[in-house]
């Protein structure tokens, strides 16, 4: 599979180690004749306000969500912020592919970033997996087709809407293959009990 | 629950990559830095160009300014603090800065001892000219890495050699077996185990960044070809003619490097960039990157 990582500001990096681990092609997205072609999309971790003003300017908006309308996309973080329908901080402008609402940096500056175990699905397929958190953002609301894959305190940090998902952590960062791997239909619903294939190393 | 590891000290430093971090004094300039596409901004009271021309001791900022710079902007507020002035950033951390710089740019507190960071939660940047210089940082707990370049120059000449030192000093390590790395260990001062890292990965164990010098578009593309992931711009933007336009070019560059017609774009009808300074009409005694080691 081709897949695209959204490149304007942000740990894109980490994401094509990802998709590279699982043998897909990841390329750079900056602009919009770079979404040609592409099966699948990443909108990484970084700032939201940078990368909502970077897509503006970069002429992307309204090819991403034209994008959005047919192919998977994945968002991490900053990356989920801009897929939620409304954002508590009008500095952001998001895309509104997933029905949620989020508040931006939520749990507070950076000395309040960490990392959880959390526990996925509730199902006899459920897992436990490493979840770091950079200035998180808080998921306030959840519109009635968003399946939440996982909480933590009585919020959800893993959503999935249709093909789309969405979360507050970054597995990037950890080597955890599993989200990009539900995204882009590497796994089917039913195959996702895979905890030893959880981690890349 | 895990707060304030090494890990998610380092997991900032990712979310800072392809971007540019500014320098402000002020609310109004941290607020024109975020309008211009900033993904972070370093609070401080006078920008490294001032300091020179100033003179006397530089010190961390007044935490009632950084305090309304954190008020005025979302994207994470930075701060700097003395080498080896840990009580400073015992300060900065209680104000919830998410980055603390032990910086050149200011006054040395200690000749021979920079901070152990490993005693804080926050995260650190430091700079270096060579990879043993970052190695040290690393060992210390940085969790980040920027050259030194000369801050307040205008002139980009020393972030060039400090980050090509580094792109050349990686290359050899990677070259070397077991043995060898032993003795390039001991010649550089810094511990076996990093350069053992830096050896089998081919680069830092932490992200790469720039400073120092950086004063137009195409310096910032230059220094993001040489391999920085992200770019620190100081005096560059708030000391020249039309900083919000500048500032906005930058951000153009950092996104887009490697496309020079968009690097042409955005250095267009820029107004005056600073000044700048020759390197050879700054004293050895003046030049800041000589201080820490």
């Amino acid at each position: 599979m081709r897949i695209g990582v959204l490149e304007l500001q942000g740990d894109f990096e980490k994401h094509h180690q990802i998709l590279q681990t699982l043998g897909m092609d990841s390329v750079a997205v900056r602009g919009p004749s770079d979404l040609d072609e592409l099966e699948g999309l990443v909108i990484p971790g970084g700032e939201s306000t940078t990368i909502s003003l970077l897509i503006d300017r970069n002429k992307l908006r309204e090819p991403l969500k034209a994008f959005s309308d047919v192919h998977p996309v994945l968002g991490t973080c900053a990356g989920l912020i801009l897929m939620a329908r409304k954002v508590s901080d009008s500095r952001v402008n998001p895309l509104g592919i997933l029905d949620v609402v989020v508040c931006r940096n939520a749990y507070g500056r950076q000395i309040h970033s960490t990392t959880e175990e959390v526990k996925f699905f509730e199902d006899e397929n459920s897992f436990y997996c490493r979840a770091t958190m950079i200035r998180a953002p808080r998921i306030e609301s959840t519109g009635r087709n968003i399946e939440v894959l996982g909480s933590l305190n009585g919020h959800p940090v893993a959503i999935r809407e249709n093909h789309h998902i969405g979360l507050i952590f970054h597995p990037e960062l950890d080597g955890v293959t599993i989200f990009h791997e539900l995204a882009f239909h590497r796994v089917k619903q039913s195959q996702h009990d895979r905890k030893s294939q959880t981690y890349v190393t | 629950m895990s707060k304030g590891t090494y890990e998610v000290k380092v997991g900032l430093a990712e979310m800072l990559k392809g971007g540019v971090i500014m320098d402000v004094t002020s609310v109004e300039q941290a607020r024109i830095a975020e309008g211009s596409g900033a993904c972070a901004v370093m609070a401080l009271e006078r920008i490294p160009a001032d300091i020179r021309e100033d003179g006397g001791v530089a010190r961390m900022s007044d935490p009632s300014m950084i305090r309304e710079i954190q008020k005025a902007v979302s994207i994470p507020v930075m701060a700097k603090c003395r080498i080896g002035h840990f009580a400073e950033a015992q300060v900065l951390e209680s104000l919830e800065v998410d980055f603390i710089d032990e910086s050149e740019v200011l006054t040395p507190a200690d000749e021979k001892n920079h901070i152990w960071k490993h005693d804080f939660k926050i995260p650190f940047v430091c700079g270096a000219r060579d990879i043993g210089e970052a190695l040290r940082r690393i060992a210390e707990g940085a969790a980040l890495i920027r050259t030194k370049g000369e801050a307040g120059s205008g002139n980009i000449v020393e972030a060039v050699r400090h980050m090509r030192t580094i792109n050349r000093q990686i290359s050899g390590l990677k070259e070397c077996d077991e043995v060898e790395l032993v003795s390039e260990a001991k010649d550089l001062g810094a511990p076996l185990s990093l350069v053992q890292q830096v050896s089998k990965l081919g680069k830092l164990p932490v992200p790469n960044f720039a400073a120092g010098g950086i004063a137009t578009p195409a310096d910032a593309s230059l220094m993001m070809q040489l391999g920085a992931e992200s770019l620190f711009v100081g005096s560059g933007i708030f000391k020249s003619e039309d900083p919000d336009l500048r500032a906005r070019a930058i951000v153009v560059a950092a996104t887009h490097y490697k496309i020079a017609e968009k690097v042409a774009d955005a250095s267009a009808g820029l107004k005056k960039a600073m000044k700048g300074l020759d390197i050879s009409e700054i004293p050895d005694e003046e030049k800041l990157q000589e201080r820490g080691w």
